[in-house]
C-alpha cells in the first residue's frame, strides 16, 4: 500500500489515472473517426465510396487524385481503341471508365490562390502587428486601452455583416475576385490575433535589454532591430502560423468576393463534380491535401495553441 | 517558467518609460509609437469602419446591389421595425438562441470533463491531447461539407456506425434531411469541432490551480466530492467562463460550417442569423434590409463581446 491517497490531484491513483487515460483515449479516437474516413474515402473508387453498407476494406485506388486533377471526357470505347495507346498509368486508368482527359482541373489553381493570398495576408498582418504590438507595449499611447478593443472589436464582426459593404466597395474599385482584395481583406481582420499576440509576447521581452542597448549607444529603433525583434522570434513566428491557418481556412469572404481568378480552395472543394453530384474520392482527395498542412502546423504549435487561440489572454 | 514570463510581462507593463535614453537620436518616441500603430490603425479604418458606415447608411435606403443604378430611396428606420416586427426572423433568432445554448452546453461539458481526466496526467497524455486538438485547427467549411457526406442515410458513415451501436436500421433516419434532427447534426459537427478549444482553456484553468490547496484539503481530510466542488470547480471557473463567451460569440456568426452543411434547410430548420444574412445579402439582393440586419447582429455581439472582455481581464489578472 503506498502512502498516497488515491483521490489526490497532488499525485492521482494508479486506477484513476488507468480509467482517465482509457475515456481520453477512446474520445480520441472516435473524433479521428471523421478524419481516417475522409482520407480512406480520397484512395476509394467512385463506386467504393458510396457503397452501402459502407466499406472499410477495400482495394485502394488512386483514382479520386487523378479526377482532382484532371477534367475529364467520356467517350466511346470505338474513339478511344483509334488514340494512341496510353502509356501514364493515370491516362491507362480514366481510359479503363471509358474516358479521356481532357486536361488539367482548377484545383492545382485554387492551392496557389490559398497560397498566395494565405502568406500574402500573412506576411502584412505580421509585419502591421509586430511594430503596432511593440509601440503598445513600450509607448504612451493615448487611449491605449480604448485602441486595443477597438483592434479586438473588428474580429467580432459576423463575416456576412463585413461583406456586404466590402462587396460593394470592391465593385467599386475593381478589386474583386482579386488577390489583392483578398490579402488586405485578410490582413485586417488577422491584425486583430496579430497584434493582441504580439503585445503579449512583446510584454515579456524585459525593457531593460533595449534600455542597455540604447544606453550603449543605439537609437530607439536600432534596439528595436537588433534586440526586441531576435527576442520576438519565437512569438513572432507562432503569430504567423495562427494568421496563416486562419486565411486558409477561411470561408464566408472567400465564397462571397471571389469566384475564379482569385477563388481560395475551400469555396471550391464542395464544386469538384463527377457524373452525377459530387465525385466524393476526388472531393475527399481535395480536402486531404487541403487538411494535411494544418494538421502539421497543429503538431509544431501544441504548446502555444492555448495562447493562440485566447488572443494571448491564457498563456500558459 | 511560464509563470515566471508572466511576471516579467507585467512588471515591465507597470515600469515607468525610460525618460533618459529616450530621445536620444533619431525619431522621437511618440514619433514612433504614431508610426508603428499608424498603418494597422488605417488598414482597419478602411476596411472596417468605412464600410461599417456605409452600411449603417445603406440600411436607412432601399438600395439593391444587383440594381445600383435604380433610384436611391431614403426610408429612415423602416428596415429596423420591419426586421423587429417579423415573426420568421425571430423564428431564424430561436434557431440561433437554441444551436448557441446546445453546443455551449455540450462542449462545456464534454470539454471539461476531457480536461479534468487529462490532469490525471495519465502516460502520455500530451500525445492524445494533441491528437484530440485537430478539428479545431481545420477549415470548417471543408469539415463542414465533407460532414453532410458521412451523415447521408445508407451510404454515410455516421448513420451506419449508429445503426451498429443502437440497431436501428441505417437507411431510416436522415440526420441533414430530417425536420427534427437537422439541428441536431449542426450541434453534432460543431460540438466534434470545438469541444477540444473548451478542453484546452479549461486544462489551462485546472493547472493553474496551486497543488498546495489541495494538500492542505487533503490535511483537513475534505473528500474528493469536496475538493472538486470548493476547490477545482470555483477556481476553474474564470477559465470556463472565457471558453463560454468566446464560443458563444463564434456560434452566435456561425456561417461556414453550417452553409455547407445544411444551407439553413430543411425548411429553416437551421437557417442561422448569418444563414439568414447571406439569403437577404446575396441571393434576394436587399442590401439595405440585410444592411439593417447586420447593423442588430453586430451591435448583439458587441454587447456579448464587451461582456467578454471584462471576462477576459478577469483571467489575465490571476
Amino acid at each position: 500500500m503506498s502512502l498516497t491517497t488515491a483521490h489526490s490531484i497532488v499525485a492521482p491513483g494508479a486506477f484513476s489515472r488507468r480509467l482517465a487515460a482509457v475515456l481520453v483515449i477512446a474520445y480520441a479516437l472516435i473524433t479521428m473517426i471523421p478524419l481516417v474516413w475522409i482520407v480512406l474515402t480520397g484512395i476509394k473508387t467512385p463506386d467504393d465510396s458510396i457503397a452501402y453498407p459502407p466499406k472499410i476494406l477495400f482495394s485502394p485506388s488512386l483514382e479520386g487524385y487523378v479526377n482532382l486533377f484532371t477534367t475529364r471526357t467520356r467517350q466511346t470505347p470505338e474513339f478511344i481503341a483509334t488514340l494512341p495507346p496510353a502509356t501514364a498509368w493515370y491516362d491507362q486508368l480514366v481510359r479503363s471508365r471509358n474516358m479521356v482527359i481532357a486536361g488539367p482541373s482548377k484545383y492545382l489553381q485554387r492551392y496557389m490562390n490559398s497560397l498566395v493570398i494565405g502568406f500574402g495576408s500573412t506576411f502584412l498582418a505580421v509585419v502591421l502587428g509586430t511594430i503596432a504590438a511593440y509601440a503598445f507595449s513600450r509607448f504612451k499611447v493615448p487611449l491605449k486601452d480604448d485602441l486595443m478593443f477597438f483592434i479586438l472589436s473588428t474580429r467580432m464582426m459576423p463575416p456576412i455583416a463585413v461583406a456586404i459593404p466590402i462587396y460593394l466597395m470592391y465593385r467599386q474599385l475593381g478589386l474583386m475576385d482579386s488577390w489583392l482584395g483578398m490579402i488586405l481583406l485578410y490582413t485586417a481582420v488577422n491584425l486583430s490575433l496579430s497584434v493582441w499576440l504580439l503585445k503579449g509576447f512583446m510584454d515579456e521581452i524585459p525593457r531593460e535589454y533595449e534600455e542597455a542597448a540604447m544606453i550603449d549607444g543605439y537609437s530607439r529603433l536600432q534596439a528595436f532591430w537588433k534586440v526586441v525583434l531576435p527576442q520576438a522570434s519565437t512569438g513572432i513566428a507562432a503569430t504567423a502560423i495562427f494568421c496563416l491557418i486562419f486565411s486558409w481556412n477561411e470561408y464566408a469572404f472567400a465564397v462571397l468576393l471571389t469566384s475564379g481568378e482569385a477563388q481560395t480552395t475551400p469555396p471550391f472543394i464542395p464544386f469538384i463534380i463527377g457524373e452525377g453530384g459530387q465525385d466524393w474520392p476526388a472531393v475527399a482527395a481535395g480536402t486531404t491535401l487541403f487538411l494535411v498542412p494544418i494538421v502539421v502546423f497543429t503538431i509544431l504549435l501544441r504548446k502555444l495553441l492555448l495562447r493562440g487561440i485566447t488572443f494571448g489572454a491564457v498563456r500558459r | 517558467m511560464s509563470d515566471m514570463a508572466e511576471k516579467h510581462g507585467l512588471l515591465s507593463q507597470m515600469a515607468t518609460p525610460p525618460t533618459i535614453v529616450g530621445r536620444v537620436r533619431g525619431l522621437s518616441d511618440r514619433g514612433i509609437a504614431w508610426l508603428f500603430i499608424g498603418p494597422t490603425m488605417l488598414l482597419l479604418l478602411v476596411i472596417n469602419i468605412f464600410p461599417l458606415i456605409w452600411a449603417v447608411t445603406l440600411s436607412f435606403t432601399n438600395y439593391r446591389a444587383n440594381r445600383p443604378n435604380a433610384p436611391l430611396k431614403w426610408i429612415g428606420l423602416e428596415h429596423y421595425s420591419d426586421i423587429l416586427n417579423d415573426p420568421d426572423l425571430w423564428a431564424g433568432m430561436q434557431v440561433t438562441a437554441h444551436f448557441v445554448v446546445a453546443t455551449i452546453v455540450i462542449e462545456t461539458l464534454l470539454g471539461f470533463g476531457l480536461a479534468y481526466l487529462i490532469d490525471r496526467k495519465f502516460k502520455s497524455h500530451g500525445f492524445w491531447t494533441t491528437v484530440i486538438l485537430i478539428p479545431m485547427m481545420l477549415s470548417p467549411a471543408v469539415v463542414g461539407n465533407f460532414w453532410s457526406f458521412l451523415f447521408r442515410p445508407q451510404i454515410g458513415l455516421f448513420n451506419e456506425i449508429v445503426s451498429f451501436v443502437t440497431g436501428i436500421p441505417a437507411d431510416s433516419f436522415a440526420m441533414i434531411g430530417d425536420v427534427d434532427l437537422a439541428p441536431w447534426s449542426i450541434v453534432i459537427v460543431d460540438a466534434w469541432m470545438w469541444t477540444p478549444y473548451v478542453m484546452l482553456i479549461c486544462l489551462a484553468g485546472l493547472r493553474s490551480i496551486p497543488n498546495d490547496i489541495y494538500e492542505a484539503a487533503e490535511v483537513d481530510r475534505a473528500s474528493p466530492w469536496r475538493q472538486f466542488w470548493s476547490i477545482t470547480l470555483p477556481m476553474a471557473m474564470p477559465f470556463i467562463m472565457l471558453a463560454v463567451l468566446f464560443r458563444g460569440i463564434e456560434n452566435f456568426k456561425m456561417f461556414d460550417l453550417v452553409n455547407l452543411l445544411t444551407n439553413g434547410g430543411p425548411g429553416s430548420t437551421t437557417e442561422l442569423a448569418s444563414i439568414t444574412l447571406k439569403r437577404e445579402a446575396f441571393e434576394k439582393w436587399r442590401t439595405g434590409y440585410a444592411s439593417a440586419l447586420a447593423i442588430i447582429l453586430f451591435v448583439t455581439i458587441f454587447g456579448l463581446g464587451n461582456i467578454y472582455v471584462k471576462a477576459l481581464n478577469r483571467v489575465k489578472q490571476r
